[in-house]
């Protein structure tokens, strides 16, 4: 079996709300999941829930095989220490709406930080690697930059080149092109699909339909805090079988 | 409007004032009258204090006299100290207060109703006197014989001094880690950073712009406290006048020897201060912009009006 995260049944209230109403859900390695969907269906609850941002009230997520967030105690789930919550993240990266780049650091000190910090590994060694990967998202020519002095399509690259440098396995992205202006949009989906296919697995909350009609192995359609309808691309797009997919597609094509 | 009336307004508006008058600056008469009356005022002052029976002579040379230069190093040695403290301590209180863990928030609250409530001079009376206490009381031998070594007048102040600003820098430390944008915690979080990490190594350096320019006025304000450590005793430049006075009777020229060492001391704090504020803002300037950009573009996105 080589399915790279396995969810299964995941639950998730704030309060009374149930924000993530039972979801099942499987990426192998290597493929692509788009997740669409309206305003407040949970995508992004979701989607920290497979690193462990978030907590879940029921359910189990698995990445790499490895339970996240949770370990088994006398035959029931319990929540992990902080520390190794932070190991598993590791191999998980993540690329936020907002960049969220360190704005007191350099593009180079950025991609270097969380490599020699968390792993431990040789600063020169890693400074190697941040130079390669800035090269490969465009912008080795701008190492010595605040994040404030770049425009958001490069912020956004950056951002990626950041949690690549950690050498995840996975990686989530939270509407990575939504804070940009539309003539940013298609830089950042250039370096996510040359991503795609170098063959990294990848999670994709996104609104842009052509992205995941072209990237995409698997589109999901989540609203209210579930899975509504799931499957090829070009067929959930083409053919949707609900009458919610159709109306949130009727909106966003 | 009809279109004439609108050409007739523009042209009005960029008109020539009617029969090309001169303009001519208003007389500011308020402002003679109050120099006048402030100068009136200064020079009575100085009048009296020339007429005084002060002896300026012997200021120039207490000013650099064995005591008073000990003082002002007692001064500067507690101010270092007691700000130490408090930025530990109060660094210590804003990061327990923020934490997930209620009894850390709980004891972080407690110290800062505690010590904010407390005068600072009261505070230094209960340590220095709490020794004397201790010994009083005789608890058991391990305390018994150092107590008076070990709340020395100079803990005494650090203590006193420090644990009140701890509860101040606690406030400001605060107010700093909350003026830096979540997205930055987030984003150390699911790189792997632990918490600790993630405090020390991005949201304090962040903070820093925010905690720095009123640190920069405790730090003004504690080398004015620190004169309240005479009342234990400690030496520093109060205790040094005092001490001097009180066997010559020069009591109003010791007290302006000082006043000019104080006013020395708080002058290069001001003015250091005032360089490294102007450097914050002027880094800030350009991060300010860019990161509104950004959050107000993704709020667009969220269909809330910009
Ligand atoms: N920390 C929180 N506390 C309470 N409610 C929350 C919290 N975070 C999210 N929610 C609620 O959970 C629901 C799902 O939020 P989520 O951010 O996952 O939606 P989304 O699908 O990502 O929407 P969007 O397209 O706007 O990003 C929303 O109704 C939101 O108000
Ligand atoms: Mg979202």
């Amino acid at each position: 079996m080589s399915a790279l995260v396995q969810v299964t049944g995941v639950r998730k209230s704030y309060g009374a709300h149930e924000v993530l109403a039972g979801i099942d859900l499987t990426v192998e390695k290597g493929n692509v999941l788009c997740i669409i969907g309206p305003s407040g269906s949970g995508k992004s609850t979701l989607l920290r829930c497979l690193n462990h941002l978030e907590k879940i009230d029921a359910g189990r997520i698995e990445v790499c095989g490895e339970l996240i967030g949770y370990e088994r105690h006398h035959g029931h789930l319990r929540e992990m220490r902080e520390k190794d919550v932070a190991r598993q993240r590791r191999k998980v990266g993540m690329v936020f709406q907002n960049f969220n780049l360190f704005a007191h650091r350099t593009v180079l000190e950025n991609v270097v930080e969380a490599p020699v910090r968390v792993k431990g590994e040789p600063r020169d060694e890693v400074t190697a690697r941040a130079v390669e990967l800035l090269d490969r998202v465009g912008l080795g020519h701008r190492q010595h930059a605040y994040p404030s002095q770049l425009s958001g399509g490069q912020q956004q690259r950056v951002a990626i080149a950041r949690a690549l440098a950690m050498r995840p396995e996975l990686m989530l992205f939270d509407e990575p092109t939504s804070a940009l202006d539309p003539e940013l949009v298609s830089e950042v989906l250039a370096v996510m699909k040359d991503l795609a296919v170098s063959g990294m697995t990848m999670v994709v909350v996104t609104h842009e339909i052509g992205f995941a009609r072209e990237v995409a192995d698997e589109l999901v359609f989540m609203d209210g805090g579930v899975i509504v309808e799931s499957g090829p691309p070009a067929e959930v797009i083409a053919n949707p079988t609900h009458a919610r997919t159709q109306e949130f597609l009727g909106r966003v094509l | 409007m009809t279109t004439e009336a609108r050409v007739e307004e523009v042209n009005a508006m960029n008109e020539p004032s009617p029969s090309g008058e001169k303009v001519i600056a208003r007389k500011h008469y308020g402002r003679w009258i109050t120099a006048v009356l402030i100068f009136a005022l200064a020079a009575v002052i100085v009048r009296q204090f020339a007429t005084a029976d002060i002896d300026w002579g012997i200021i120039p040379d207490y000013l650099t006299s064995e005591a008073i230069l000990k003082g002002l190093w007692g001064t500067i040695w507690l101010t270092v100290l007691a700000m130490v403290v408090g930025i530990v301590v109060g660094t210590a209180v804003a990061v327990m207060g923020l934490s997930d863990n209620i009894v850390l928030r709980s004891a972080a609250s407690f110290y800062l109703w505690f010590f904010r409530g407390i005068p600072a001079l009261v505070q230094l009376l209960i340590w220095f006197n709490i020794a004397l206490v201790i010994k009083d009381v005789n608890l058991p031998p391990l305390y018994e014989g150092t107590t008076n070594d070990l709340v020395t007048p100079l803990i005494a102040a650090v203590l006193g001094l420090g644990l009140s600003e701890g509860a101040s820098m606690g406030e400001i430390v605060r107010s700093g880690i909350l003026s830096v944008d979540p997205g930055q915690a987030q984003a150390a979080k699911a790189l792997g950073f632990t918490q600790g990490q993630t405090m020390r190594r991005v949201i304090l350096p962040q903070a820093m712009r925010v905690i720095v320019p009123p640190t920069g006025n405790e730090i003004i304000n504690m080398t004015k406290y620190t004169s309240l450590a005479f009342a234990v005793s400690y030496s520093e430049l109060l205790s040094s006048a005092t001490g001097i006075y009180s066997m010559n009777f020069k009591v109003v020229e010791l007290l302006f020897t000082i006043t000019i060492w104080y006013l020395a001391l708080t002058t290069v704090l001001m003015f250091v201060q005032s360089r490294i504020e102007r450097r914050l803002a002027r880094s800030r300037g350009t991060e300010k912009k860019s990161r509104n950009r950004s959050l107000s573009r993704g709020r667009r996105t969220k269909g809330v009006p910009a």
